[in-house]
């Protein structure tokens, strides 16, 4: 059997004494590309954030490679770097350059030589069509351009997974389609991702695994994307992807 | 000119007198506005921190800097504490020291508004590529925040300049005292002196001033 990447064990969140998320379990192996979706309000980005530690938790460990994600403030920027994440909204730093923004934390917290970085760094803007923008300010990018740079940032500090938190939610439409592409491409070349998304067709294309999540609970979960869109088993996994059909 | 009384000005060392004076304005500013900053900053950033006592304290400071006239505040530390305490204080020491009381204050608050407009997802997206809560600060915080204080803090800057003005109360002999004495001392000569001289003051004040809000709109712009 092969070792989960990332584990999350009898996670328990509450905000004061509303409980969101309560004795949670979850497997990431390595590889995997795991979707979650549900409805709004039901713990997804409080889960995600609990598993980097933006949000301090009440119970339960996270663990990735076997080691507790938060243990001692010592260790949470060194597991927080092998861990990816992209928001929903634009989070790159206004006052750097596009350049500067993927740059920063590779220089600045992995002491990385700054030439070897900004190789990568180009190569990653070039695979995602940016190459051209490296000195523009994230302010003359485009939503989806920002998102797509969003991304790189994370890659460029090599981390381990890559958690996606609804990053196309905030997109006009048309601009939905250049960030998912990319993050398909990451699939493809094998990158371990958890990802919250609305886009039901992109989730059911991406997918190894798919978690259906109610009130901080899963609810269904399927291995099997086509069948699970196609036929879902409870009532209210049923429910909620009828809101997003219009027959 | 002898109508504006501004020639009283070129009689014997007057006019250096009264750059002198202005030299006084200008280090006690000097001093206090740097102090400011540097712990204003500090203060700012211990204005956000999650402990409850130390935001009352801070907050209750900065009410009673803000309550106190600044020419009582002079009295007390120049008159009162060393009456008190029998200590040697210099008037210039004791400016210096109510000053930086003074825009310590207005600065903490100033940093601590623009500190609290960085919205929060920049403070999480730099710890989530494992920046420490200092890089986070050094990098990402207070590079932004500068540049939205830097408005608002020139305008404190300025004012703290002019407000030097009021520490002829303590004897200093400042560049308005200095323009008093070459009034008094020409009454008879040229009476119409009071005006031209408060006049040279005026753009006196106004040279060192008007730089200063020239170089924050330039900043402004240029970071906007
Ligand atoms: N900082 C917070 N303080 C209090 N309650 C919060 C906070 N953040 C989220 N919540 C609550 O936690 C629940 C789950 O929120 P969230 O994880 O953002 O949901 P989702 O991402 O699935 O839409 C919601 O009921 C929300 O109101
Ligand atoms: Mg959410």
């Amino acid at each position: 059997m092969e070792q989960a990447l990332l584990k999350i064990n009898h996670l328990h969140k509450t905000y004061g004494d509303q409980v969101i998320l309560k004795d949670f379990n979850l497997e990431v192996n390595k590889g995997e590309v795991v979707v979650i979706i549900g409805p709004s309000g039901c713990g997804k980005s409080t889960l995600l954030r609990c598993i980097n530690a933006l949000e301090d938790i009440q119970g339960g460990e996270v663990l990735l490679d076997n080691e507790a994600v938060f243990k001692e403030k010592k260790n949470i920027s060194k597991m927080r770097q092998k861990i990816g994440m992209v928001f929903q909204s634009y989070e790159l730093f206004p006052h750097k350059t596009i350049l500067e923004n993927i740059l920063l934390a590779p220089i600045k917290v992995q002491k990385r030589n700054r030439a070897e970085a900004e190789k990568e760094a180009l190569e990653l803007l070039t695979k995602v069509g940016l190459a051209d923008r490296r000195d523009d300010y994230p302010r003359q990018l485009s939503g989806g351009q920002k998102q797509r740079v969003a991304i790189v940032r994370a890659l460029c500090m090599h981390p381990e997974i890559l958690l996606l938190d609804e990053i196309t939610a905030a997109l006009d439409p048309e601009m939905v389609r250049e960030v998912l592409e990319v993050v398909l491409s990451l699939a493809k070349a094998g990158s371990t991702m958890l990802i919250v998304t609305h886009e039901m067709a992109f989730a059911r294309a991406i997918a190894d695994r798919i978690l259906f999540l109610d009130d901080g609970e899963i609810v269904e979960e399927s291995s099997q994307p086509k069948d699970f869109f196609k036929q879902p088993v409870t009532d209210r996994a049923k429910a909620f992807l009828k809101t997003f059909d219009y027959e | 000119m002898q109508s504006l009384g501004i020639d009283v000005l070129f009689k014997g060392t007057n006019f250096l007198r009264l750059l002198e004076g202005l030299w006084v304005a200008v280090r006690i500013s000097l001093i206090s506005v740097a102090i400011s900053i540097a712990l204003g900053l500090v203060m700012g950033m211990l204005m956000t921190s999650k402990n409850r006592i130390l935001k009352m304290i801070l907050r209750l400071y900065l009410e009673i800097v803000r309550i106190m006239p600044q020419m009582v505040l002079l009295f007390i530390v120049y008159f009162g504490t060393t009456r008190v305490f029998g200590w040697n204080l210099s008037a210039e020491y004791s400016a210096i020291i109510v000053f930086s009381f003074w825009g310590v204050a207005e600065m903490g608050d100033l940093v601590r508004g623009a500190l609290i407009s960085i919205p929060k997802i920049q403070y999480e997206s730099a710890q989530a590529l494992g920046m420490t809560p200092s890089m986070t600060y050094l990098y990402v915080i207070l590079p932004q925040a500068i540049r939205r204080l830097i408005p608002l803090s020139i305008n404190l800057i300025t004012r703290m300049i002019k407000t030097t003005s009021l520490v002829m109360m303590i004897g200093i002999v400042e560049v308005l005292k200095v323009a008093q004495q070459i009034i008094e001392a020409n009454r008879r000569s040229s009476p119409n002196a009071v005006f031209g001289v408060f006049a040279v003051v005026f753009l006196l004040y106004f040279l060192i001033c008007w730089p200063i809000s020239k170089l924050a709109g330039y900043l402004e712009k240029r970071w906007a």
